[in-house]
């Protein structure tokens, strides 16, 4: 039996096998939890549904979370599946693609301050906020956020701003639902290459001078972040809430290296 | 050359699922195979690891057939 046995998890974010939520729902299914989806339009259902078959998941729910009326309803579909909810994980992020790159000033604009907030880290205390009357006592939340919450990443820019919101939030949701025993907590993963980094500008370059700067002198993969997010989902993080975890090779320790 | 232009053919069927014989040098990926804007971002990073190398984006933005691919890998292949 894995550490996840028996334990029910809505996982958002999904979009292909490079998604963090793909490396998140095979370390979480092998563990021995069953697991839904969501999907954020039309265009991408059968996307989805096509993934969540890898993970014996026919649960396939709509949700754009720009929508509060969609994510009421995200519940309220799950509920006909699942009396009760063990974990949710929150793997949405979005900031105007104009806004990722270059001179931070230039690219930022009110409205893309606002998109990026609102899908990035409102959305985490939206979904929270619904789950809620179907959460299990020991609930675990888990979000994903990015170093550039704390420095100046180049070209990550506003959504670096959202990213420190997002932060926020775990801290004040763990806070607002420890009394129940459940906890809320972050990753901060490493670089890693999937379809949503292909939005920010000159990617690659930052893939390469991280590996570089980093302890462990490479990026990490979407498996290395869901085994710790199957971890943190998990009965064994009991004790952890309120926290951002690092799974970055040890890169935010660093000052660089000096080889070559 | 003959090489390259099979791998390119198999990330392409591969990645937008399409059985290898539709996969045409002249095959357009939205047009012919029924890709959508996610598949082309997903095969370009495919073809970026089958043969380690870079595609910028700007460069990315032009490939849209199987033979602008197989072009810029060969023109491009370390």
């Amino acid at each position: 039996m894995g550490f996840l046995a028996n334990k029910k998890i809505l996982i958002t974010g999904l979009l292909s096998n490079r998604s963090i939520a793909y490396g998140i729902a095979q370390a979480a299914k092998r563990e021995g939890a069953e697991l839904a989806f969501t999907y954020v339009n039309e265009d991408l259902r059968q996307r989805v549904a096509d993934l969540a078959k890898e993970f014996d998941s026919d649960i396939v729910l709509p949700c754009d979370v720009a929508s509060d009326e969609q994510i009421a309803a995200v519940f309220t579909e799950l509920g006909k599946h699942w009396d009760k909810l063990d974990g949710l994980v929150h793997s949405i992020g979005f900031a105007p693609r104009e806004a990722l790159k270059g001179d931070y000033l230039d690219s930022v604009s009110r409205d893309a301050f606002k998109i990026a907030h609102d899908i990035s880290s409102y959305s985490f205390a939206a979904l929270a906020k619904a789950a809620r009357p179907m959460l299990n006592d020991g609930a675990s939340l888990l979000t994903l956020s990015y170093l550039g919450a704390e420095r100046a990443v180049p070209n990550y820019n506003v959504m670096g701003l959202a990213k420190a919101s997002l932060e926020a939030n775990v801290r004040y949701m763990a806070a607002a639902m420890g009394a129940q025993g459940m906890r809320v907590n972050g990753i901060s993963a490493g670089p890693i290459k999937t379809l949503a980094a292909a939005g920010i500008s000159n990617f690659s370059k930052l893939l390469a001078a991280a590996a570089e700067g980093t302890p462990l002198r490479r990026n990490v993969t979407i498996e290395e972040v869901g085994n710790a997010a199957a971890f943190l989902l998990s009965p064994l993080a009991s004790g952890i809430t309120g926290e951002i975890m690092y799974v970055d090779g040890g890169f935010n320790i660093g000052a660089g290296t000096m080889e070559g | 050359m003959e090489q390259i232009e099979q791998r390119v053919k198999k990330i392409v069927a591969e990645q937008l699922g399409v059985p290898e014989t539709d996969v045409k040098t002249e095959s357009s990926f939205v047009n012919d195979l029924g890709a959508d804007s996610l598949d082309t971002v997903e095969l370009v990073m495919a073809l970026e690891e089958e043969f380690e190398c870079e595609i910028p984006d700007e460069e990315a933005e032009k490939i849209t057939t199987v033979q602008q691919a197989i072009d810029y890998v060969s023109a491009h292949l370390k």
